[in-house]
């Protein structure tokens, strides 16, 4: 995995203060700090930025494509969850 | 000399510095070790053109003789550019490259710094933005000196021999002439002794961490600032003007 | 076996099914063998081309004529940099890596556009790449923005966003010297005779004549047709070519009413093969500098490398 190139790092943007940050996409680097530079020099070089996340990209756990149906879909009919699921007499507000 | 015409020099020794400088770096630009870092010092050279840029047109204004920044970038000889000789020597290996860089982004650091303070409210603006740009140069230079100097025997040597080659042109960057003395008295020019200092004890700093010694008795060479270079600067300019002096007069 | 078959049969038709929808194929996602080499071959083609196309316009970079172009070429140079990095990264999500990609590209293995093949000579070949090369290249990659495979599409979307200064910053250096002094008129007239016809080549081979093509659009790589894209280009640039006064170098420029479109002549077909065989003027040279910056930077990759691998062992210890 660290062949000459680095290893490969996952990069996510804030991009303003407040906001959460967002996949951006990859860069390799060799250590932290170059892994740091080098996803502000290709992610950030037209005001993309406020703050960066670099992240192994061996870290990262990942669900997979099969599990959709256990994962997701089973939240489907949790309707209940969602305010529209219950009523309240007209004119009221602020709720 | 004049005050203006005082001003005038000194903007152009700053301006000359990151312009040579940052058109060595553009001279890498696809060479790279790996493509982020090509990235990166394109960056870079980006900057510091970009600062020459806002500089020559301020000194254009000062000289006041209807010329523009490109006049001064591509009608002057050798004889009339002030860089530090430090910044026109070439590309040797990745080594020399981020020596030359690291020497001359530690003097920038500094010096855009107290730059920021200066009397002259255009100056101190321009170093205002410079210094951001500046301290990534001189964090990412640091990074890579430490890198070289503690990766391989190989990185290490080359990086050796570097600092050895290039040090000569350490001292320069704090001469000063009368002139320029003058507009240190009014407040407008900094006082490169006092940086002398901080300079120094980072550049050490640095070298310890990547377990390089200071090179010891080299004769220190100057006289980029009046204008007197290595030879290598006529063949920057040669090739940097060519295209701009075969057809004078017309717009690009 | 029986039940291996029917389970890649039952793979087939859901991967079938979500492109019939279309979906796009995610980096986790099964997908036929075929699709997975196809797109490989793809993106890091494209990726080399980026990569490789650094070098016609870096070769100008430092004798660009004024300090704002400069900055533009060495900005625009860069950022083809960072394209080519997008697109690898794209094709690492499928399983080949970086170096492995590099490789392919060093050894002839992989090939990538021809029209970085023919040299710069002139100041204002800048002005006719930027206009004529980018504006080919981005036809084809506002179409790859709704390509099937999730990670190429991504970051066809960015790049097509940070590409839309390429095109114009070309077109307005031509502009500049088409409405300067006759030389510099004659210099941009001469730029896009030479880069016109390898630009309509940039499309590909004709229709009938591209295998690859038809397979491409069934999996919905691709969306039209290098003859549909072809045209659409010569459509739009004829107009901008008239409107700077300088000339098509094609006597068959004719609009046709009917097909609401230009009617243009033949491209030099064998002049096309003989420069994706590797014998245009510059095949060589191209990938001999690339290998040589590869080379040279060989002990700065071991550095970072080995200091990496310290700092590493000091933590852990």
């Amino acid at each position: 995995m660290n062949d000459s190139q680095g290893i490969l790092w996952e990069v996510f943007i804030q991009s303003k203060p407040g906001q959460p940050h967002k996949h951006a996409g990859s860069v390799h680097a060799h250590d932290n700090e170059m892994a740091l530079q080098n996803a502000r020099d290709l992610y950030c070089r037209r005001s993309e930025g406020t703050n960066l996340w670099v992240v192994p990209a061996s870290a990262i756990v990942a669900s997979s494509p099969e599990d959709i149906g256990p994962f997701f879909e089973t939240s489907n009919d949790k309707v209940y969850r969602h305010p529209t699921f219950y009523s309240v007499p007209e004119g009221i507000t602020h709720m | 000399m004049n005050n203006q015409t005082s001003l005038f020099q000194y903007i152009l020794k700053i301006a000359d510095n990151q312009l040579i400088l940052g058109h060595r770096l553009s001279e890498q630009c696809s060479k790279g070790p790996f493509l982020e870092e090509d990235i990166a010092c394109s960056n870079i050279a980006l900057d510091l053109i970009g600062a020459a840029n806002s500089l020559y047109i301020y000194a254009a204004a000062i000289e006041g003789a209807n010329k523009t920044e490109d006049d001064l970038v591509y009608l002057r000889s050798e004889r009339a550019f002030r860089n530090v000789l430090l910044v026109e020597q070439p590309n040797t290996d990745f080594a020399y490259i981020m020596c030359r860089q690291f020497l001359f982004d530690t003097y920038d650091y500094f010096f855009q710094q107290a730059l920021q303070n200066s009397n002259d409210q255009t100056l101190a603006a321009i170093a205002a933005k410079t210094l951001k740009e500046s301290t990534y140069h001189l964090r990412h230079a640091g990074n890579w000196i430490i890198r070289l100097g503690d990766g391989t025997t190989e990185s290490n040597m080359r990086l050796k021999n570097a600092f050895n080659n290039l040090w000569c042109y350490v001292e320069e960057l704090f001469e000063q002439d009368a002139a320029e003395l003058d507009l240190v008295a009014q407040g407008i020019a900094v006082d490169a002794q006092s940086i002398k200092s901080q300079f120094y004890s980072h550049i050490a700093e640095i070298m310890q961490t990547a377990g390089l010694e200071i090179p010891s008795g080299i004769f220190m060479q100057s006289g980029g600032k009046k204008g007197v270079h290595t030879e290598h600067l006529g063949f920057l300019l040669a090739e940097m003007q060519s295209v701009h002096r075969s057809f004078p007069g017309v717009k690009w | 076996m029986n039940s291996l078959k029917l389970d890649e049969n039952q793979l087939i038709e859901n991967f079938e099914a979500k492109l019939a929808k279309n979906e796009m194929i995610e980096p986790k996602d099964w997908m036929p063998d075929q699709y997975r080499k196809h797109l490989i071959r793809q993106i890091s083609q494209h990726a080399h081309s980026e990569i490789i196309g650094m070098q016609p316009e870096g070769n100008w970079i430092t004798r660009a004529p004024s300090m704002r172009r400069k900055m533009v070429l060495l900005a625009k140079v860069q950022d083809e940099a960072g394209h080519g990095l997008y697109l690898y990264s794209a094709a690492e999500s499928m399983g080949i890596s970086r170096e492995e990609m590099l490789d392919q590209l060093h050894t002839g293995a992989a090939k990538y556009s021809s029209i970085f093949n023919y040299p710069t000579l002139t100041w204002a070949d800048m002005g006719a790449i930027g206009w004529l090369v980018d504006g080919a290249a981005i036809m084809n990659q506002v179409m790859l923005q709704r390509t099937s495979y999730g990670p190429y599409a991504r970051a066809m979307v960015r790049i097509c966003k940070e590409e839309s200064f390429h095109q114009r910053q070309g077109y307005e250096i031509m502009n500049v010297l088409a409405s300067g002094s006759a030389e510099q008129k004659e210099m941009a007239q001469d730029a896009l005779n030479r880069w016109w016809w390898p630009s309509l080549m940039m499309f590909g081979p004709r229709d009938e004549e591209s295998p690859n093509s038809a397979q491409a659009i069934k999996w919905k790589i691709k969306r039209e047709t290098n003859d549909q894209l072809r045209q659409r280009f010569v459509n739009q640039t004829v107009s901008q070519v008239e409107k700077i006064g300088l000339v098509v170098p094609d006597k068959a420029i004719k609009w046709n009413e009917a097909k609401n479109g230009y009617d243009f002549g033949e491209i030099n077909w064998d002049e096309f093969w003989t420069v994706v065989k590797g014998n245009g003027p510059c095949n060589k040279a191209r990938i001999a500098a690339k290998i040589k910056s590869h080379e040279e930077g060989a002990w700065v990759r071991e550095a970072a490398n080995a200091h990496a691998e310290k700092n590493n062992k000091t933590k852990a210890a």
